[in-house]
Protein backbone atom coordinates (compact mmCIF):
# COMPACT_ATOMS: atom_id res chain seq x y z
CA UNK A 1 0.00 0.00 0.00
CA UNK A 2 2.71 2.48 0.99
CA UNK A 3 4.54 2.36 -2.35
CA UNK A 4 1.38 3.17 -4.25
CA UNK A 5 0.70 6.17 -2.03
CA UNK A 6 4.26 7.41 -2.53
CA UNK A 7 3.86 7.18 -6.30
CA UNK A 8 0.73 9.27 -6.24
CA UNK A 9 2.45 11.97 -4.20
CA UNK A 10 5.32 12.21 -6.67
CA UNK A 11 2.86 12.88 -9.45
CA UNK A 12 1.18 15.55 -7.36
CA UNK A 13 4.36 17.60 -7.04
CA UNK A 14 4.65 17.93 -10.80
CA UNK A 15 1.34 19.78 -11.20
CA UNK A 16 2.53 23.06 -9.71
CA UNK A 17 -0.30 25.60 -10.09
CA UNK A 18 -2.21 23.88 -7.31
CA UNK A 19 -4.75 25.33 -4.89
CA UNK A 20 -6.15 27.98 -7.14
CA UNK A 21 -9.86 28.55 -6.56
CA UNK A 22 -10.78 26.31 -9.48
CA UNK A 23 -8.66 23.38 -8.38
CA UNK A 24 -9.91 23.65 -4.81
CA UNK A 25 -13.44 23.28 -6.21
CA UNK A 26 -12.37 20.03 -7.90
CA UNK A 27 -11.69 18.59 -4.44
CA UNK A 28 -14.52 20.18 -2.47
CA UNK A 29 -17.41 19.75 -4.92
CA UNK A 30 -17.43 15.93 -4.81
CA UNK A 31 -17.68 16.11 -1.02
CA UNK A 32 -21.11 17.70 -1.11
CA UNK A 33 -23.02 19.07 -4.10
CA UNK A 34 -21.41 16.72 -6.62
CA UNK A 35 -20.97 13.69 -4.37
CA UNK A 36 -20.28 10.53 -6.40
CA UNK A 37 -22.63 8.35 -4.37
CA UNK A 38 -25.56 10.51 -3.33
CA UNK A 39 -25.75 12.80 -6.38
CA UNK A 40 -24.03 11.12 -9.32
CA UNK A 41 -25.25 7.66 -8.14
CA UNK A 42 -21.95 5.97 -8.96
CA UNK A 43 -20.11 3.26 -7.06
CA UNK A 44 -23.05 2.28 -4.88
CA UNK A 45 -22.33 -1.46 -4.77
CA UNK A 46 -19.16 -1.40 -2.74
CA UNK A 47 -20.43 1.53 -0.65
CA UNK A 48 -23.18 -0.71 0.68
CA UNK A 49 -21.19 -3.91 0.87
CA UNK A 50 -18.06 -2.97 2.81
CA UNK A 51 -19.64 -0.71 5.41
CA UNK A 52 -20.61 -3.17 8.15
CA UNK A 53 -17.52 -1.91 9.99
CA UNK A 54 -15.42 1.24 9.68
CA UNK A 55 -12.01 -0.33 9.17
CA UNK A 56 -12.75 -2.04 5.84
CA UNK A 57 -14.57 1.13 4.78
CA UNK A 58 -11.41 3.19 5.26
CA UNK A 59 -9.19 0.66 3.50
CA UNK A 60 -11.64 0.55 0.60
CA UNK A 61 -11.62 4.36 0.39
CA UNK A 62 -7.83 4.46 0.23
CA UNK A 63 -7.76 1.76 -2.44
CA UNK A 64 -10.42 3.49 -4.54
CA UNK A 65 -8.80 6.93 -4.22
CA UNK A 66 -5.45 5.56 -5.39
CA UNK A 67 -7.01 3.75 -8.33
CA UNK A 68 -9.22 6.67 -9.40
CA UNK A 69 -6.50 9.30 -9.12
CA UNK A 70 -3.79 7.30 -10.86
CA UNK A 71 -5.94 6.01 -13.70
CA UNK A 72 -7.35 9.51 -14.18
CA UNK A 73 -3.79 10.81 -14.65
CA UNK A 74 -2.79 8.06 -17.09
CA UNK A 75 -5.95 8.34 -19.19
CA UNK A 76 -5.58 12.09 -19.24
CA UNK A 77 -2.01 11.76 -20.53
CA UNK A 78 -3.19 9.36 -23.23
CA UNK A 79 -6.43 11.19 -24.03
CA UNK A 80 -5.36 12.40 -27.49
CA UNK A 81 -4.01 9.04 -28.64
CA UNK A 82 -6.87 6.72 -27.62
CA UNK A 83 -9.21 5.95 -30.55
CA UNK A 84 -12.73 6.60 -29.30
CA UNK A 85 -14.19 3.28 -30.53
CA UNK A 86 -11.99 1.15 -28.29
CA UNK A 87 -11.66 3.57 -25.39
CA UNK A 88 -13.64 1.44 -22.92
CA UNK A 89 -11.26 -1.49 -23.37
CA UNK A 90 -8.23 0.79 -22.99
CA UNK A 91 -9.71 2.33 -19.84
CA UNK A 92 -10.53 -1.08 -18.39
CA UNK A 93 -7.00 -2.31 -19.06
CA UNK A 94 -5.42 0.65 -17.29
CA UNK A 95 -7.82 0.46 -14.35
CA UNK A 96 -7.24 -3.29 -13.97
CA UNK A 97 -3.50 -2.68 -13.89
CA UNK A 98 -3.89 -0.41 -10.85
CA UNK A 99 -6.40 -2.68 -9.19
CA UNK A 100 -4.08 -5.68 -9.57
CA UNK A 101 -1.30 -3.65 -7.91
CA UNK A 102 -3.53 -2.57 -5.01
CA UNK A 103 -4.91 -6.10 -4.63
CA UNK A 104 -1.46 -7.71 -4.52
CA UNK A 105 -0.17 -5.10 -2.02
CA UNK A 106 -3.18 -5.61 0.22
CA UNK A 107 -2.77 -9.38 0.01
CA UNK A 108 0.91 -9.09 0.92
CA UNK A 109 0.69 -6.62 3.80
CA UNK A 110 -2.74 -7.08 5.34
CA UNK A 111 -4.07 -10.53 4.52
CA UNK A 112 -6.99 -10.48 7.00
CA UNK A 113 -8.46 -7.30 5.57
CA UNK A 114 -7.94 -8.63 2.07
CA UNK A 115 -10.00 -11.70 2.99
CA UNK A 116 -12.70 -9.55 4.56
CA UNK A 117 -13.02 -7.30 1.50
CA UNK A 118 -13.02 -10.43 -0.71
CA UNK A 119 -14.26 -9.73 -4.22
CA UNK A 120 -14.92 -6.05 -3.61
CA UNK A 121 -11.29 -5.02 -4.17
CA UNK A 122 -11.37 -6.71 -7.57
CA UNK A 123 -14.68 -5.03 -8.24
CA UNK A 124 -13.02 -1.59 -8.11
CA UNK A 125 -12.30 -2.32 -11.80
CA UNK A 126 -15.99 -2.10 -12.54
CA UNK A 127 -16.67 0.57 -9.95
CA UNK A 128 -18.69 3.17 -11.79
CA UNK A 129 -16.88 6.04 -10.04
CA UNK A 130 -13.61 5.14 -11.73
CA UNK A 131 -15.15 4.61 -15.16
CA UNK A 132 -17.48 7.58 -14.78
CA UNK A 133 -14.69 10.00 -13.92
CA UNK A 134 -12.49 8.67 -16.73
CA UNK A 135 -15.27 9.23 -19.25
CA UNK A 136 -16.58 12.50 -17.86
CA UNK A 137 -13.37 14.23 -16.79
CA UNK A 138 -10.04 12.61 -17.68
CA UNK A 139 -10.86 12.23 -21.39
CA UNK A 140 -11.15 16.01 -21.73
CA UNK A 141 -8.78 17.53 -19.18
CA UNK A 142 -5.08 17.93 -18.39
CA UNK A 143 -3.37 15.51 -15.96
CA UNK A 144 -3.16 18.02 -13.08
CA UNK A 145 -6.88 18.73 -12.75
CA UNK A 146 -7.58 15.05 -13.50
CA UNK A 147 -5.49 14.04 -10.49
CA UNK A 148 -7.36 16.47 -8.24
CA UNK A 149 -10.69 15.30 -9.61
CA UNK A 150 -9.74 11.69 -8.88
CA UNK A 151 -8.68 12.49 -5.32
CA UNK A 152 -11.79 14.61 -4.73
CA UNK A 153 -14.14 11.89 -5.90
CA UNK A 154 -12.30 9.28 -3.87
CA UNK A 155 -12.73 11.44 -0.78
CA UNK A 156 -16.39 12.14 -1.52
CA UNK A 157 -16.94 8.38 -1.76
CA UNK A 158 -15.01 7.89 1.48
CA UNK A 159 -17.12 10.48 3.30
CA UNK A 160 -20.35 8.61 2.62
CA UNK A 161 -18.68 5.28 3.40
CA UNK A 162 -17.54 6.56 6.77
CA UNK A 163 -20.95 7.99 7.67
CA UNK A 164 -22.72 4.77 6.70
CA UNK A 165 -20.02 2.62 8.32
CA UNK A 166 -20.18 4.65 11.53
CA UNK A 167 -23.94 4.18 11.98
CA UNK A 168 -23.89 0.54 10.94
CA UNK A 169 -21.05 -0.36 13.30
CA UNK A 170 -22.31 1.59 16.30
CA UNK A 171 -25.95 0.51 15.95
CA UNK A 172 -25.19 -3.01 14.78
CA UNK A 173 -22.38 -3.95 17.15
CA UNK A 174 -22.11 -1.07 19.62
CA UNK A 175 -18.50 -0.36 18.66
CA UNK A 176 -16.33 2.09 16.70
CA UNK A 177 -13.26 0.70 14.90
CA UNK A 178 -13.83 -2.50 16.89
CA UNK A 179 -13.69 -0.60 20.20
CA UNK A 180 -16.73 -1.52 22.34
CA UNK A 181 -17.81 1.97 23.29
CA UNK A 182 -20.91 1.13 25.31
CA UNK A 183 -19.07 -1.51 27.36
CA UNK A 184 -16.33 1.03 28.08
CA UNK A 185 -18.95 3.42 29.49
CA UNK A 186 -20.33 0.60 31.65
CA UNK A 187 -23.58 0.27 29.70
CA UNK A 188 -25.01 -2.80 28.08
CA UNK A 189 -25.91 -2.57 24.40
CA UNK A 190 -27.81 -5.24 22.52
CA UNK A 191 -26.62 -5.05 18.90
CA UNK A 192 -29.28 -4.37 16.29
CA UNK A 193 -28.99 -7.15 13.73
CA UNK A 194 -30.92 -5.23 11.08
CA UNK A 195 -28.00 -2.83 10.63
CA UNK A 196 -25.68 -5.69 9.68
CA UNK A 197 -28.09 -6.94 7.02
CA UNK A 198 -28.00 -5.54 3.47
CA UNK A 199 -31.33 -3.84 4.20
CA UNK A 200 -29.84 -1.74 7.00
CA UNK A 201 -27.25 -0.29 4.61
CA UNK A 202 -29.98 0.71 2.15
CA UNK A 203 -32.03 2.43 4.87
CA UNK A 204 -29.02 4.39 6.13
CA UNK A 205 -27.96 5.53 2.65
CA UNK A 206 -31.58 6.57 1.99
CA UNK A 207 -31.63 8.62 5.19
CA UNK A 208 -28.21 10.17 4.46
CA UNK A 209 -29.52 11.29 1.06
CA UNK A 210 -32.66 12.67 2.71
CA UNK A 211 -30.66 14.72 5.22
CA UNK A 212 -28.16 15.94 2.62
CA UNK A 213 -30.87 17.05 0.23
CA UNK A 214 -32.88 18.82 2.92
CA UNK A 215 -29.71 20.77 3.77
CA UNK A 216 -28.56 21.73 0.27
CA UNK A 217 -32.00 22.06 -1.30
CA UNK A 218 -31.35 19.66 -4.20
CA UNK A 219 -34.60 18.20 -5.57
CA UNK A 220 -35.23 15.49 -8.13
CA UNK A 221 -38.21 15.93 -10.41
CA UNK A 222 -39.57 12.43 -10.57
CA UNK B 1 -29.03 -33.03 -11.18
CA UNK B 2 -30.54 -32.28 -7.79
CA UNK B 3 -27.40 -30.35 -7.03
CA UNK B 4 -27.85 -28.19 -10.13
CA UNK B 5 -31.45 -27.34 -9.22
CA UNK B 6 -30.34 -26.41 -5.73
CA UNK B 7 -27.56 -24.13 -7.05
CA UNK B 8 -30.00 -22.50 -9.47
CA UNK B 9 -32.61 -21.80 -6.80
CA UNK B 10 -29.99 -20.54 -4.36
CA UNK B 11 -28.45 -18.14 -6.87
CA UNK B 12 -31.84 -16.73 -7.88
CA UNK B 13 -33.41 -16.23 -4.46
CA UNK B 14 -31.01 -16.67 -1.54
CA UNK B 15 -27.71 -15.33 -2.90
CA UNK B 16 -29.47 -12.75 -5.04
CA UNK B 17 -26.90 -10.46 -6.71
CA UNK B 18 -28.74 -7.30 -5.65
CA UNK B 19 -30.28 -8.11 -2.30
CA UNK B 20 -27.44 -10.14 -0.81
CA UNK B 21 -24.31 -8.65 -2.43
CA UNK B 22 -25.38 -5.25 -3.89
CA UNK B 23 -23.75 -6.08 -7.21
CA UNK B 24 -24.82 -4.07 -10.24
CA UNK B 25 -26.47 -1.37 -8.16
CA UNK B 26 -25.56 1.53 -10.47
CA UNK B 27 -27.52 0.37 -13.48
CA UNK B 28 -30.10 -1.17 -11.13
CA UNK B 29 -30.94 2.27 -9.75
CA UNK B 30 -30.57 4.14 -13.04
CA UNK B 31 -32.57 1.93 -15.43
CA UNK B 32 -35.42 0.91 -13.12
CA UNK B 33 -37.82 3.72 -14.01
CA UNK B 34 -39.80 1.76 -16.61
CA UNK B 35 -40.70 -1.94 -16.55
CA UNK B 36 -40.09 -2.48 -20.29
CA UNK B 37 -36.55 -1.04 -20.28
CA UNK B 38 -35.76 -2.84 -17.05
CA UNK B 39 -36.87 -6.12 -18.60
CA UNK B 40 -34.68 -5.54 -21.67
CA UNK B 41 -31.61 -4.79 -19.59
CA UNK B 42 -32.38 -7.78 -17.39
CA UNK B 43 -32.45 -10.09 -20.43
CA UNK B 44 -29.12 -8.67 -21.64
CA UNK B 45 -27.59 -9.27 -18.20
CA UNK B 46 -28.86 -12.88 -18.15
CA UNK B 47 -27.29 -13.47 -21.56
CA UNK B 48 -23.93 -11.91 -20.71
CA UNK B 49 -23.71 -13.64 -17.30
CA UNK B 50 -24.80 -16.99 -18.75
CA UNK B 51 -22.07 -16.85 -21.40
CA UNK B 52 -19.16 -15.23 -19.55
CA UNK B 53 -19.23 -17.42 -16.45
CA UNK B 54 -18.68 -20.75 -18.28
CA UNK B 55 -15.98 -19.11 -20.48
CA UNK B 56 -14.23 -17.67 -17.45
CA UNK B 57 -14.51 -21.05 -15.71
CA UNK B 58 -12.65 -22.68 -18.62
CA UNK B 59 -10.00 -19.94 -18.59
CA UNK B 60 -9.57 -20.19 -14.85
CA UNK B 61 -9.22 -23.97 -14.79
CA UNK B 62 -7.20 -24.53 -17.96
CA UNK B 63 -4.97 -21.44 -18.01
CA UNK B 64 -4.81 -19.44 -14.82
CA UNK B 65 -4.64 -21.63 -11.71
CA UNK B 66 -1.40 -23.15 -10.54
CA UNK B 67 -0.57 -26.24 -12.53
CA UNK B 68 -3.42 -25.63 -14.98
CA UNK B 69 -1.02 -25.34 -17.91
CA UNK B 70 0.19 -28.92 -17.41
CA UNK B 71 -1.97 -29.96 -20.39
CA UNK B 72 0.50 -28.17 -22.72
CA UNK B 73 3.68 -29.65 -21.33
CA UNK B 74 5.13 -30.71 -17.99
CA UNK B 75 7.45 -27.68 -18.05
CA UNK B 76 4.53 -25.39 -17.28
CA UNK B 77 3.23 -27.44 -14.34
CA UNK B 78 4.39 -24.87 -11.77
CA UNK B 79 3.22 -21.73 -13.53
CA UNK B 80 0.70 -19.70 -11.53
CA UNK B 81 -1.03 -16.95 -13.50
CA UNK B 82 -3.76 -16.13 -10.97
CA UNK B 83 -2.62 -12.51 -10.74
CA UNK B 84 -3.79 -12.01 -14.33
CA UNK B 85 -7.32 -13.03 -13.32
CA UNK B 86 -8.87 -9.56 -13.21
CA UNK B 87 -7.55 -8.32 -16.52
CA UNK B 88 -8.40 -11.51 -18.43
CA UNK B 89 -11.90 -11.78 -16.97
CA UNK B 90 -12.65 -8.16 -17.81
CA UNK B 91 -11.37 -8.64 -21.36
CA UNK B 92 -13.70 -11.63 -21.88
CA UNK B 93 -16.61 -9.64 -20.47
CA UNK B 94 -15.91 -6.59 -22.64
CA UNK B 95 -15.74 -8.78 -25.75
CA UNK B 96 -19.03 -10.53 -24.90
CA UNK B 97 -20.75 -7.22 -24.27
CA UNK B 98 -19.58 -5.90 -27.63
CA UNK B 99 -21.07 -9.01 -29.22
CA UNK B 100 -24.38 -8.61 -27.38
CA UNK B 101 -24.51 -4.99 -28.47
CA UNK B 102 -24.13 -5.97 -32.12
CA UNK B 103 -26.78 -8.72 -31.82
CA UNK B 104 -29.30 -6.43 -30.11
CA UNK B 105 -28.67 -3.63 -32.62
CA UNK B 106 -29.33 -6.02 -35.50
CA UNK B 107 -32.42 -7.82 -34.20
CA UNK B 108 -34.16 -5.28 -31.97
CA UNK B 109 -33.37 -1.64 -32.87
CA UNK B 110 -36.18 -0.42 -30.57
CA UNK B 111 -34.64 -2.10 -27.53
CA UNK B 112 -31.22 -0.88 -28.64
CA UNK B 113 -32.51 2.69 -28.70
CA UNK B 114 -34.16 2.49 -25.29
CA UNK B 115 -31.17 0.87 -23.56
CA UNK B 116 -28.87 3.53 -25.00
CA UNK B 117 -25.68 4.03 -23.04
CA UNK B 118 -26.50 1.23 -20.58
CA UNK B 119 -25.79 -1.56 -23.03
CA UNK B 120 -22.04 -0.86 -23.36
CA UNK B 121 -22.04 -0.15 -19.64
CA UNK B 122 -22.99 -3.78 -18.89
CA UNK B 123 -19.25 -4.33 -19.33
CA UNK B 124 -18.68 -2.32 -16.19
CA UNK B 125 -21.71 -3.76 -14.38
CA UNK B 126 -20.23 -5.23 -11.22
CA UNK B 127 -22.74 -8.11 -11.27
CA UNK B 128 -20.94 -9.62 -14.28
CA UNK B 129 -17.38 -9.44 -12.95
CA UNK B 130 -18.64 -10.20 -9.44
CA UNK B 131 -20.31 -13.37 -10.73
CA UNK B 132 -17.03 -14.56 -12.22
CA UNK B 133 -15.08 -13.75 -9.06
CA UNK B 134 -17.60 -15.54 -6.82
CA UNK B 135 -17.53 -18.53 -9.18
CA UNK B 136 -13.74 -18.75 -8.78
CA UNK B 137 -14.07 -18.77 -5.00
CA UNK B 138 -16.50 -21.71 -4.99
CA UNK B 139 -15.69 -25.30 -5.98
CA UNK B 140 -18.04 -25.49 -8.98
CA UNK B 141 -17.60 -27.73 -12.01
CA UNK B 142 -18.47 -26.51 -15.52
CA UNK B 143 -22.17 -27.47 -15.39
CA UNK B 144 -22.62 -25.97 -11.94
CA UNK B 145 -20.85 -22.78 -12.99
CA UNK B 146 -23.15 -22.39 -16.01
CA UNK B 147 -26.25 -22.89 -13.87
CA UNK B 148 -24.87 -20.41 -11.35
CA UNK B 149 -24.33 -17.82 -14.09
CA UNK B 150 -27.83 -18.20 -15.50
CA UNK B 151 -29.39 -18.23 -12.03
CA UNK B 152 -27.61 -15.05 -10.95
CA UNK B 153 -28.76 -13.34 -14.14
CA UNK B 154 -32.37 -14.40 -13.58
CA UNK B 155 -32.20 -13.19 -9.98
CA UNK B 156 -30.87 -9.80 -11.14
CA UNK B 157 -33.63 -9.48 -13.74
CA UNK B 158 -36.27 -10.41 -11.19
CA UNK B 159 -34.98 -7.73 -8.84
CA UNK B 160 -34.85 -4.95 -11.43
CA UNK B 161 -38.29 -5.72 -12.89
CA UNK B 162 -39.82 -5.78 -9.40
CA UNK B 163 -38.24 -2.44 -8.50
CA UNK B 164 -39.32 -0.87 -11.79
CA UNK B 165 -42.89 -2.03 -11.12
CA UNK B 166 -42.90 -0.36 -7.71
CA UNK B 167 -41.26 2.82 -9.01
CA UNK B 168 -43.88 3.19 -11.76
CA UNK B 169 -46.54 3.30 -9.03
CA UNK B 170 -44.42 5.64 -6.90
CA UNK B 171 -45.23 8.48 -9.31
CA UNK B 172 -48.69 8.72 -7.77
CA UNK B 173 -47.57 8.86 -4.16
CA UNK B 174 -46.74 11.95 -2.17
CA UNK B 175 -43.11 11.56 -1.14
CA UNK B 176 -41.40 14.38 0.86
CA UNK B 177 -39.36 16.58 -1.51
CA UNK B 178 -35.78 15.80 -0.43
CA UNK B 179 -36.53 12.09 -0.33
CA UNK B 180 -37.90 11.99 -3.88
CA UNK B 181 -36.10 9.92 -6.47
CA UNK B 182 -32.93 8.35 -5.14
CA UNK B 183 -33.67 8.50 -1.41
CA UNK B 184 -36.99 6.68 -1.51
CA UNK B 185 -35.55 4.19 -4.00
CA UNK B 186 -32.86 3.16 -1.53
CA UNK B 187 -35.45 2.65 1.19
CA UNK B 188 -37.54 0.59 -1.25
CA UNK B 189 -34.54 -1.59 -2.08
CA UNK B 190 -34.01 -2.09 1.65
CA UNK B 191 -37.59 -3.22 2.15
CA UNK B 192 -37.42 -5.57 -0.84
CA UNK B 193 -34.18 -7.02 0.49
CA UNK B 194 -35.93 -7.74 3.81
CA UNK B 195 -38.62 -9.55 1.81
CA UNK B 196 -36.02 -11.68 0.05
CA UNK B 197 -34.58 -12.65 3.45
CA UNK B 198 -37.56 -14.94 3.87
CA UNK B 199 -35.98 -17.23 1.26
CA UNK B 200 -33.05 -17.81 3.62
CA UNK B 201 -32.73 -21.45 4.53
CA UNK B 202 -34.87 -22.36 1.53
CA UNK B 203 -33.42 -25.43 -0.16
CA UNK B 204 -34.44 -28.23 -2.45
Amino acid sequence: MSTAVAEVEVVEKKSEPLFSKKSRKLISNPLDIDNPITVQVLGVCSALAVTTQMKPAIVMTIALTIVTASSNVIISLLRNTIPSRIRIIVQLAIVSLWVILVDQLLKAYSYDLWKQLSVYVGLIITNCIVMGRLEAFAMGNKPGPALLDGIGNGLGYGLILLIVGFFREILGGGSIFGFKIFEAMGLHYQGNGLMLLPAGACFIVGIVIWVQRSLNGYRESH
Amino acid sequence: MENLVSIGVRSIFVDNMIFAYFLGMCSYLAVSKKVSTAFGLGMAVIFVLGVTIPINWLIQNYILTQGALAWISQDFANVDLTFLQFIIFIAVIAAMVQLTEMVVEKFSPALYGSLGIFLPLIAVNCAILGGSLFMVGRPYNLAEASVYGLGSGIGWMLAIVALAGVREKMKYSNVPGPLKGLGITFILVGLMSLGFLSFLGFSI
